[in-house]
């Protein structure tokens, strides 16, 4: 029935997207084993709980603000609402049924919100994250999504984001940092440790996003080709060198190398290339993951330093990572592996073009999750009380234990 | 010979340990409890509904020190675990007959 569908792509393109929707429980895993214990189920289940909200807010209005007709570059109209005869739909530019591209789509936007979580960890209120949640993944996910992938202002200033440097992890990164300076620290931050209660869990949520980001970069590419064999082989390479890194650079400030600090690196690398996958080669991913182990580490020890409590540092591995690596595809980009090149070449126009997309997500991205922020806090409070801070939100929040 | 026995927040472990430290008690034993006191944990409002939580992770701590120094241990233990809250813990000092260090066999009594 649909014509110029290819089996190769649209196999690889569900595939991916599978990948793609480990992660997100994945980050709850990576998230979970870095909060104290009384607080772990409460941890995954944001991610869980993330996942569901933009999976239904998705198929109804979110495809469509993000990737329906273009509204003066900034977001998409609501023609696509509900996704009429998507059926028999092969999606403009690929040759995949247009459904498989809502659905890859989809499980981008389901896991930046669930980054975000970091921000409040351990004392937000379920029911106000369930609100701010809705309203964020609508107000700041769809338009910057629509803006690099939509065909928004920045599209067609010619910036690239090959998988969401910009769209998921610099929205995310600058959203926490947002989100934890309205809903402040956690009770008893700065005054006694809150060491993570199990690593294991913490690293076998790194394997699941390392495992998950083959489907993130390589299915970028919307295509089982050349394309999506590079993403996938530079993502590898960036994650590895940022690992050993960070590990480096702790090593020689703390005297040992941590097992979490070479998880936070390996995933600083995967945040890093994500935006270059598609446009660097392989000494471009060395040189992008071996600067942002060391950026973000360094990065994590000022917003300690500040006794800022984004807990568990999703603007220093997202936000910063994305920065760098969005600002690194206008550096390292190459002919050899796209169309496009990058300053070493002596580009010095996308390198700029990158500055500016970049640094506009960040700004829209901080100042609206700021004031969504502030109006949730204002209405419902994002914030638990006291007491259930204490006992913890696996208790107050959902009446469970994690370990007996 | 006495044993003071503490149950405080876990928490303020680290305060206290390093309280002792500066007054030279350095040698303790850590167990992580569960325990409630008079008033029975801490009860949630939720929208009229209370919800009980009656068992609080605490954490004990267990000193052998000779008489002399039992008033020490004890003022340092609560000046350093006090929220001033409800739920700061309890402190038991309870006699002790004989120590042996297993090293040496050496018997203290």
């Amino acid at each position: 029935m649909l014509s110029n569908i290819s089996a190769g792509d649209t196999a690889w393109l569900l595939t991916a997207t599978a990948l793609v929707m480990l992660m997100t429980p994945g980050l709850g895993l990576f998230y979970g084993g870095m909060v104290r214990k009384k607080n772990v189920l409460s941890m995954i289940a944001l991610s869980f709980i993330a996942y569901a909200i933009v999976s239904i807010q998705w198929v109804i209005y979110g495809f469509s603000l993000s990737f329906g007709k273009d509204v003066h570059g900034f977001i998409g109209n609501l023609c696509y609402f509900l996704l009429p005869n998507f059926y028999s739909k092969v999606w403009p530019g690929t040759h995949v049924p247009a459904l498989v591209y809502v659905a890859f789509q989809l499980v981008f936007a389901a896991i930046t919100l669930a980054i975000i979580t970091s921000a409040c960890a351990e004392r937000v209120k379920l029911s106000a994250f369930i609100v701010f949640g809705l309203l964020w993944t609508t107000f700041v996910y769809d338009p910057l999504a629509h803006w690099v992938w939509g065909g928004g202002w920045s599209a067609n200033l010619g910036a690239l984001d090959f998988a969401g440097g910009t769209v998921v992890h610099i929205s995310s990164g600058f959203g926490a940092l947002a989100l934890a300076l309205v809903i402040g620290k956690r009770s008893g931050f700065g005054e006694y440790d809150m060491e993570p209660h199990n690593i294991p869990m913490t690293l076998l949520g790194t394997a699941l996003l390392w495992f998950g980001w083959f489907g993130f970069n390589a299915g970028s590419a919307v295509a089982a080709n050349a394309s999506a064999a590079n993403a996938f082989i530079v993502t590898n390479t960036a994650a590895a060198v940022a690992g050993l890194s960070w590990m480096f650079a702790s090593w020689i400030k703390e005297g040992k190398p941590g097992s979490l600090g070479f998880a936070s690196g390996a995933v600083a690398g995967l945040v890093a290339i994500t935006p270059a996958a598609g446009y660097v080669g392989i000494p471009g991913a060395i040189v992008i993951g071996a600067v942002v182990g060391v950026l973000c580490y360094c990065m994590m020890l000022f917003r300690i330093s500040r006794g800022l409590d984004e807990s568990l540092d999703a603007w220093a591995v997202h936000g910063m990572g994305g920065l760098w690596g969005a600002i690194a595809t206008g550096i390292f980009a190459t002919k050899a592996v796209s169309d496009y090149s990058g300053l070493i070449y002596g580009n010095v126009h996308q390198f700029i073009v990158q500055i500016v997309a970049a640094f506009a997500a960040v700004a829209y991205a901080f100042i609206v999750t700021l004031i969504l922020a502030k109006i949730v806090d204002a209405v419902i409070g994002l914030r638990v009380s006291e007491e259930e801070e204490y006992v913890g939100l696996d208790i107050s929040q959902h009446g469970e234990t994690a370990y007996s | 010979m006495k044993k003071v026995e503490a149950i405080i927040r876990p928490e303020k472990l680290e305060d206290v340990k390093k309280a002792l430290e500066n007054k030279g008690i350095v040698a303790m034993t850590i167990t992580e409890v569960r325990g409630r006191g008079e008033q029975k944990g801490i009860k949630l409002q939720f929208r009229g509904r209370t919800m009980d939580v009656d068992l609080l992770p605490k954490v004990k701590i267990e000193i052998v020190v000779e008489d002399s120094k039992v008033d020490t241990v004890i003022n340092t233990i609560a000046n350093s675990a006090r929220t001033g809250k409800y739920g700061d813990g309890k402190i038991f000092v309870i006699p002790v007959e004989k120590s042996v260090r297993v090293r040496t066999g050496e018997i203290e009594t």
